[in-house]
């Protein structure tokens, strides 16, 4: 006779209202787990999507993400009969805002070259760059149907193509853009800044820039071998992706991964506390029933599984109901939750050790009630 | 006739509570036996020591001095008690009756009176064939499936009743019984475990402050002061 389930159905509803509760509890603390790990996916979105294996960038910089690069657009060229190198490509990245009809959006621009290494490696709707400007291609995320129009710098420019996924690590989403029209949204100067400069005998300026150049190596190639041999120029630095990683997740987002694990750690302390309560509540609410069991003879292990049962339960309920709202409902937070099977199968471990641990208390406490406390009214 | 074995017996039962000056002696020197098929009361003012001694025989208060014993032997002698494992000793020896029924509000009646036969080992169908047999017994089948806040006063104590027999233990306890029924569902009751009494050969020790049913015991012992103050 299993009394931890007999008791559970004799009060039903009130054990789903708490399972609720502690599932509304964990449905935060599975969304910081996810977003924990989404700030370090999209930290990563990038450079995995674009298949660099080599970031040549400025000498002296750790760019483009951590540190601003500026190299000349021909650099490509040079890299690109590096013995080892496959195909290189220059990309433009920067941060803009874009009008769209009704309202702003806030996205990360990158320019390349179609045909080389930079561009998004797949689409999703609608197709890639071609050889016409003022095209983009830009992630879901940014909210733009396909055929839509943005203005940036005075120019429009149409969605042709849609990928999914695609966002930068501060979250904002990845615009694709041919490199010419990145480059004179970042390089030339507006025509009065323009009139200036060639005023003070400064020319219009070069804007064949560029703030890297992602190379791709033949499959035999050995990355840090093709590096060294970049960093031969002096002018230039070389990363291999799993540096360029590195640095993003140690540099860039380092911050904001600390705070998040820190929120965390706190959340599901946080967490243990509260359940902790609930089961002790629970338990107590049941004293006069185990001071008759005892009192009837019921060994400890009879009182233990009563409580430990129905802590897990409460657990698992509540790990279910959390994992089932936060699965429906990630999609609409701004930033992407990773929760993928690994993070999920962790966190019933996590809640399972809290369950266990916080029904510590209250198996002492059930443990320590008197079996006299049955006699008398 | 020939004499009836004794199944409970305290010899020289002392129990202090507190310490020095505050020390508060609950129960002085108390011998009283009650033999197979009697059915004893306790009764004395608030404070004699009634709820102590039934705490006592039913080994959950441990006296300081003299000897217990429940059956076959003292369980209690010399300071300590025979046998360690008090619990396992419930189980099988003594049978309690409660004055609020104590029935666990998550269990039906059968399960009640179940549920202290799977705890002494017995499978969980021929404990329920059981209880079924002992609610019969007692007249009570007919709620045999209803959970305990849907039966009566008189009905849910019959259940507890039932479940207090439910592994054949020879000593009966009860704390007030029957504070909360009526007249004559009070004397049923103690009719009731008169019948278990003689036909299961069970010493019946009922702790009651209530007159209208002190005339179904066999003796009435009365408690002052800690102390056994008169024998009727």
């Amino acid at each position: 006779m299993n009394l931890a389930l007999r008791d559970i159905r004799h009060r039903l509803g009130r054990f789903l209202i708490t399972c609720v509760g502690v599932g509304l509890l964990l449905s935060v603390a599975l969304a910081m787990v996810g977003i924990y790990q989404g700030v370090v996916a999209e930290a990563l979105t990038l450079t995995r999507s674009l298949g660099a294996d080599l970031w040549v960038v400025e000498a002296g910089t750790r760019g483009p993400f951590a540190e601003a690069s500026r190299v000349p657009g021909d650099v490509r060229e040079i890299v690109a009969r590096v013995p080892g190198v496959a195909a290189a490509g220059a990309v433009t990245l920067r941060t803009a805002e874009m009008a769209a009809p009704g309202r702003i959006i806030r996205a990360q621009l990158l320019g390349y070259e179609p045909g080389r290494p930079g561009g998004p490696s797949a689409i999703a709707a609608g197709r890639g760059l071609g050889g016409a400007r003022f095209e983009i291609v830009a992630d879901a995320r940014a909210g733009l149907p396909l055929g839509a129009t943005v203005t940036m710098g005075g120019d429009r420019y149409r969605v042709v193509g849609l990928t999914r996924g695609l966002v930068a690590s501060g979250g904002d989403p990845l615009v694709f853009l041919h490199l010419r029209d990145s480059q004179e949204l970042q390089f030339k100067l507006s025509p009065p800044a323009s009139r200036r400069s060639a005023a003070a005998g400064a020319g219009a300026g070069n804007t064949d820039t560029v703030n890297a150049i992602v190379a791709r190596l033949h499959r035999a190639a050995d990355a840090d071998a093709v590096a060294e041999a970049v960093r031969r120029w002096k002018h230039l630095a070389a990363l291999t992706d799993a540096e360029q990683s590195s640095l993003l997740l140690r540099s860039v987002v380092a911050r904001a991964r600390v705070q998040l694990g820190m929120f965390t750690v706190v959340l599901l302390f946080v967490t243990a506390v509260i359940i902790a309560l609930i089961i002790y509540t629970m338990t107590m609410d049941k004293l006069r029933e185990i001071a008759t069991l005892k009192l009837i003879g019921a060994p400890d292990r009879t009182i233990v599984g009563l409580v430990l049962q129905q802590a897990l339960l409460l657990g698992s309920v509540g790990f279910v109901a959390g994992l089932s709202l936060l699965l429906a409902v990630r999609d609409r937070f701004p930033r992407t939750v990773a929760l993928g099977p690994e993070e999920i199968a962790v966190m019933a471990g996590v809640v399972a050790v809290i369950c266990i641990l916080g029904s510590a208390v209250s198996i002492r406490a059930a443990l320590r009630i008197d079996a006299q406390a049955a006699l008398g009214g | 006739m020939a004499e009836r074995r004794t199944l409970i017996g305290l010899s020289g039962i002392t129990k202090r509570f507190g310490e020095g000056e505050q020390a508060v002696r609950a129960l002085d020197g108390v011998s009283l036996s009650v033999a197979a098929g009697e059915v004893v009361g306790l009764r004395g003012p608030s404070g004699s020591g009634k709820s102590t001694l039934l705490n006592v025989v039913a080994c959950i208060t441990a006296p300081d001095a003299g000897i217990l014993a429940l059956g076959d032997g003292p369980v209690w002698e010399g300071g300590h008690y025979t046998d360690p494992d008090l619990r396992a000793l419930r189980r099988t020896r003594i049978g309690f009756i409660f004055q609020f029924h104590n029935l666990l509000p998550f269990l039906d009646a059968t399960d009640n009176v179940a549920l202290a036969m799977t705890l002494a080992g017995k499978e969980l169908g021929a404990a329920r064939a059981r209880a079924k047999a002992l609610l019969a017994f007692l007249g009570v089948e007919k709620r045999a499936g209803a959970m305990p806040a849907r039966l009566s006063g008189g009905e849910a104590q019959r259940v507890a009743i039932a479940r207090a027999l439910a592994n054949d233990p020879p000593i009966i306890l009860a704390d007030e019984p029957t504070a909360a029924l009526d007249s004559e569902r009070a004397r049923s009751v103690l009719d009731l475990l008169r019948r278990v009494a003689a036909e299961r050969e069970a010493a019946v020790l009922v702790v009651t402050h209530d007159e209208k049913i002190f005339d179904r015991f066999d003796r009435m012992v009365t408690l002052r002061d800690g102390r056994i103050d008169a024998v009727a």
